[in-house]
């Protein structure tokens, strides 16, 4: 014993992620949160005897475009399996899903590391199926149940057992979260459940020159990014300590269930009959499968678009933008496709992106609104952008332009017009104003002349005089030149 | 013959199935299960050398529904066959751990 240890967490992820049809996956009752419970159900979502189930297409095309944006394969045939599901949050006592034959199987997801780097995790495939209802705690022997949720088309992803940290995980999530409401296959609210995640977790650990694989856990049910991303720290840290004392390695059959205890920060083990994962699965007689032709695949696919990871490494690449406001402008297609064509427009880029990050998305936020209903235009922001470029009004006044943009709706020169935010620009116009300070600052003017300490000082307090006499309208940078050309150097 | 069926294999589906069977049903299913499971036997005397499995026991496929929404039953009429409701809910015996979770 003894020696030094090292360990590896090996972390798989299962991912449920709620697509955003109107209606259930097999019914016509209504995809909708906070109704009045057990208020938008069906004979068909309520299980009972002699109902038929049918496929809502639009979820299909949902599941197929996600699959496609995870580089997953999509099978040209594909069918629908029951599970066995015996909790009374599914009265059928099964669950729509699919076993041996899924949509989709082997992609993969980039996503960032830091440092500008991605890294590759695999998806082994990703399946369409329903949601259960929801079980509300009461208190005595019983227990409440609403069916709303049942039957709302989920779209379960698996991933090959890449991740190494809660923090890479957590980046997986949110990754995710772009990336589906880039497609707008989900809202991906995680309030809302949009977005539930099942780490399987467990480490290698190397002592001795020796490697054991400690018993592999499973969290269910994380639906937030801080829970996954604590649960997974907290499970690498307790079975390393369990392993330290009890010396324990993965063995089949003693996979166990945790749950997350958001309270206490802590996962406990959860009690589950041995026959749990008995799910008997078998071909889902009353729905037909599947066949997609190559037509409407490549139709499904065209809706495709630029991802965020690859927008975001391309603003950084392209546009020297950091990576911080890379991922502030990359976080909703909405916003990302703003910014492009404010570039397109002729905007620079590193200024259009202080313009929305520091001023529009800050509006946007208060208003809970995307930064296209602000009113202004990409070409509107350009201009500005290119306004700020030119020196006609400082990076300051941009700001307030862009704000009396979302108030009026007007163009930004006239703007800065009717709110005296143009700076002055023209040389011959500032020459007179400077001589002017010059002639009344004859103490400062010799300290700038004398060099030294005093000069930087002296020639900022000249500035500074050139601006209080133009009420701040001037261009400092102008300014600063003629202040030097007539001062020799400065 | 041998059995196609035994008393422990019938007690186990029924206990996936959150069935309760006394030991006169356990015998009594024992024996109807297996003559079910011998009559479909037959299947296997069948040459199915170069057959593809069917996916579906119908030639049929792609039927969808537009996603569109239909009225659904309301609360009220959705409860009224419940054996037990809680106000809104249907009411049913404490799920242990939460254990459910599609
Ligand atoms: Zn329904």
């Amino acid at each position: 014993m003894g020696g030094p240890v090292e360990h590896k967490v090996i972390v798989g992820l299962e991912i449920h992620v709620q697509l955003c049809t109107r209606s259930k996956m097999f019914c016509g009752c209504a995809v909708e949160f906070g109704a009045e419970p057990n208020s938008r159900v069906c004979p068909v979502c309520l299980g009972m005897p002699g109902v038929l189930p049918v496929m809502n297409r639009q979820a299909f095309e949902y599941a197929v475009l996600a699959a496609l944006a995870l580089n997953c394969e999509i099978a040209r045939f594909t069918k629908w399996d029951r599970k066995g599901y015996y909790y009374p949050d599914l009265p059928k006592n099964y669950q729509i899903s699919q076993y041996d034959m899924p949509l989709s199987a082997n992609g993969f997801i980039e996503i960032p590391v830091g440092g500008g780097g991605t890294k590759r995790i695999r998806i082994i495939r990703a399946h369409l199926e329903e949601d259960a209802g929801k079980n509300v705690h009461s208190t005595g022997g019983f227990s409440q149940v609403d069916l709303n949720r049942t039957g709302t088309p989920l779209l379960e992803i698996v991933t090959e057992p890449d991740i190494n940290s809660g923090a890479e995980a957590k980046a997986l999530a949110v990754e995710l979260q772009r990336i589906v409401r880039y497609l707008g296959v989900s809202e991906g609210d995680m309030q809302k459940g949009h977005m539930r995640f099942e780490p399987n977790i467990n480490l290698i650990v190397t002592r001795d020159g020796t490697e054991y694989r400690t018993p592999i856990v499973e969290i269910k049910n994380l639906n937030s990014f801080r829970a996954l991303e604590r649960g997974i720290d907290y499970e690498e840290q307790r079975q390393l300590d369990e392993f330290l004392e009890t010396g324990q390695v993965m063995e089949s059959g003693n996979k166990t269930t945790r749950g997350w205890d958001d309270e206490r920060q802590m996962t406990v083990l959860q009690r589950e009959k041995e026959e749990a994962h008995d799910y008997r699965y078998f071909p889902e007689p009353d729905l037909v499968p599947v066949e997609l032709a190559e037509g409407r695949l490549n139709e499904i696919a065209s809706r495709l678009c630029e991802l965020p990871i690859s927008r975001q490494v391309r603003y950084v690449k392209e546009f020297g933008l950091s990576e911080y406001d890379a991922g502030v402008l990359t976080g909703e297609r909405a916003t990302a496709e703003f910014f492009d064509r404010a570039v397109e427009s002729g905007g620079e880029a590193k200024r259009v992106c202080n313009l929305l990050t520091q001023t529009g998305l800050k509006i946007a936020n208060e208003r809970g609104c995307g930064i296209g209903d602000l009113g202004f235009s990409p070409k509107g922001v350009a201009e500005l952008a290119a306004m700020v470029e030119a020196g006609d009004v400082s990076a300051t006044a941009s700001a307030q332009i862009l704000e009396a943009m979302v108030e009026t709706g007007k163009e930004p020169r006239v703007l800065a017009e009717e709110l005296s935010l143009l700076q002055k620009s023209d040389a011959g116009e500032l020459e007179a104003v400077v001589e002017q300070v010059l002639a009344e600052n004859r103490q400062a003017v010799e300290d700038v002349t004398a060099g030294g300490k005093k000069s930087k000082k002296a020639m900022g307090f000249l500035l500074g005089q050139v601006m209080q006499k133009t009420r701040g309208q001037a261009n400092p940078k102008v300014v600063s030149q003629i202040l030097a050309a007539k001062l020799g150097g400065g | 013959m041998d059995k196609k069926i035994d008393q422990e294999q019938v007690r186990k589906v029924a206990r996936l199935s959150r069935l309760e069977l006394t030991e006169a049903e356990v015998e009594e299913f024992t024996g109807q299960l297996g003559a079910i499971l011998e009559y479909v036997e037959k299947m296997n005397e069948l040459n199915t050398d170069g057959v593809e499995p069917l996916a579906h026991c119908l030639a049929v496929s792609n039927v969808f529904r537009e996603d569109i929404v239909e009225e659904s039953l309301g609360t009220e009429r959705a409860l009224a066959n419940a054996p037990q409701q809680d106000g809104e809910f249907f009411r049913v015996p404490k799920i242990l751990d939460g254990g459910s979770g599609a």
